[in-house]
């Protein structure tokens, strides 16, 4: 039964207040509470202009809450706010990296290492930057339960790594992989650790001065934030030695027909018109966040994965896939049904107005070294309640039966 | 708990397929695959002056794609390739919901997934088998 305590955050969400949609699909997008709509709404009722630009109030006024929502972002994380450049999303974050740091760094016979886990997006860009420099891509493997240990990471480590870049949290998995360690055995190499942090930021507490990355990337729309607004995370003395990721408006200090200087970071890497908007938003998600706090968003999102893993362990012919424990889920529970292919397990979930995602996760080097060809997941936020992982529940239970299995 | 187009004619088609198994007097092979969701299904025919004589399916997917194929292959076994042809196009003109009463009796069991139109993400599933078939004609015509 839903508790007052569930009621009063589901309120929050007018999505899913206004529908009888079990949402299990938030590690590809949250939904958004109705105050980080307001503060969008907001920003273009009262305050829009062109940030950065303009010389008149209502410019200032946009820019302020632009610089604001840089600040509370760089708070968020502790790094400093000229550390943080506002991107579109992890992916844009990380190509960003590729682009303006791996190709300038790189040299022929350099290496650079991911783990065999990694999402796409924490995996083309580098393929392509390796394929451009002539550096060679090395890829870590992982434990079927999704673990990269610091032995396994540390084995593939040499004189030759320039760049190791690696998830907090996995995206098929939800486990959480050691980034202290990973670091400390990176630097000793000389080395720059990446972090993809898309999914570890919305769920529990990221301090990047304490885990001593070089970059973090991260998205607004998976904590509760708009789409079209993320966040790269730099250490200042490597930003400050990159070159602009895009060029254009407001990211020179002087411009001529022969050549430009460029600003000051961030700004140098946020060429055009920036999306103040989405940042008013993740300002908003943040205080979001930071109202529920991480304590009980953890606590909520662990009592939730041990639910669902105990409630899909009594099922016959239903696999899940990752570590034994619930709390290494963060509230990402992936999972086959013997003889259902995904795809028919999320339509039938769905004509039952349950959400979740079937397919490879953008990961497909992962499935194929695990050999599944693909799986369903089943991922939640701090919205979701036991009432929606026993309709899941139920309706995964019948799966077997309703594809005329016996 | 809500119905589904996943009805008996179709879950039966996908748990015990007629026409799923190799073929090796099949003159004509053609893989077909869904990248962004691994369905995959490998159509033999056997294609004699101008008449599909013999087909069967191989691969893995989900059941949309395999029921698909195997309704696919009930209908196409023993027609002209012309008539293969035309079944295809009736086929894909009911997947994008544009089809007559008569055309639709023409398809037989392949037709109750009529329904699939309303579900975009699934469509490529449904007509995975029968573009395949399509690709085979042409080539057979070459």
């Amino acid at each position: 039964m839903m508790t007052a305590e569930d009621k009063k955050i589901l309120e929050r969400f007018p999505l899913l207040i206004n529908s009888d949609i079990v949402y299990l699909d938030s590690a590809a997008t949250t939904q958004k509470p109705a105050e980080v709509l307001k503060a969008v709404d907001d920003y273009y009722k009262t305050s829009n202009a062109n940030p950065l630009r303009g010389l008149y109030e209502l410019s200032v006024k946009a820019t302020d809450i632009y610089e604001e929502a840089r600040k509370k972002t760089a708070d968020f994380i502790n790094a400093s706010s000229d550390e943080i450049v506002f991107t579109r999303n992890a992916t844009e974050s990380l190509n960003l990296i590729a682009y303006s740091y791996a190709l300038n760094t790189l040299k022929p016979g350099d290496e650079v290492v991911v783990s065999i886990a990694e999402h796409h997006s924490n995996m083309l860009p580098w393929q392509f930057a390796c394929k451009k420099t002539g550096a060679v891509l090395r890829y870590a493997e992982c434990t079927k339960e999704g673990l990269l240990t610091p032995n396994m990471l540390e084995k593939l480590l040499t004189d030759k790594t320039k760049i190791v870049a690696i998830a907090q949290v996995s995206n098929v998995f939800g486990c959480e992989n050691d980034i202290q360690s990973f670091v400390s055995l990176v630097h000793e190499k000389g080395a720059v650790f990446v972090c993809d942090g898309a999914q570890s930021v919305p769920h529990m507490k990221v301090d990047v001065r304490a885990l001593g990355v070089d970059f973090m990337a991260f998205s607004g729309h998976k904590m509760y934030a708009p789409m079209g607004i993320g966040v790269l995370y730099t250490k200042k003395e490597i930003l400050e030695n990159m070159d602009p990721f895009l060029y254009g408006g407001e990211m020179i200090e002087y411009v001529t027909t022969e050549g430009a200087t460029y600003a000051e970071v961030p700004h140098k890497f946020e060429a055009g018109t920036v999306n103040a908007g989405g940042a008013a938003g993740l300002s908003k998600a943040i205080d979001f966040i930071n109202d529920i706090g991480f304590d009980y968003i953890e606590k909520r999102e662990s009592y939730l994965s041990e639910l669902m893993m105990t409630e899909l362990r009594k099922i016959p012919h239903v696999n899940i896939i990752g570590d034994d424990n619930p709390s290494n889920h963060h509230g990402i529970v992936t999972f086959t049904v013997d003889d259902v292919h995904p795809h028919d397990i999320a339509a039938i979930l769905d004509s039952d107005k349950i959400a979740v995602r079937a397919g490879h996760h953008c990961a497909q080097p992962l499935l194929k070294y695990l050999g599944v060809m693909s799986t369903a997941r089943a991922s939640m936020a701090v919205y979701n309640n036991s009432d929606d992982v026993m309709r899941f529940a139920e309706s995964v239970k019948s799966l077997r039966k309703r594809l005329g299995y016996n | 708990m809500a119905s589904t187009f996943y009805n008996e004619v179709l879950t039966d088609h996908n748990i015990n397929p007629e026409h799923k198994h190799s073929l090796p007097e099949a003159n004509y092979t053609l893989e077909g695959v869904n990248p962004s969701c691994g369905d995959d299904i490998i159509l033999n025919l056997r294609i004699e002056d101008g008449i599909i004589k013999d087909g069967s399916y191989e691969g893995s997917g989900c059941a949309i794609s395999q029921a698909s194929a195997d309704m696919m292959l009930d209908l196409i076994l023993g027609k002209t390739i012309e008539e293969a042809e035309k079944l295809s196009e009736i086929f894909l003109r009911m997947i994008k919901g544009s089809v007559s009463e008569v055309e639709l009796e023409s398809l037989e069991e392949a037709s109750i997934l009529q329904d699939i139109s309303h579900m975009p993400a699934r469509v490529k599933c449904a007509v995975l088998g029968w573009h395949t078939l399509d690709e085979i004609i042409n080539k057979s015509k070459e």
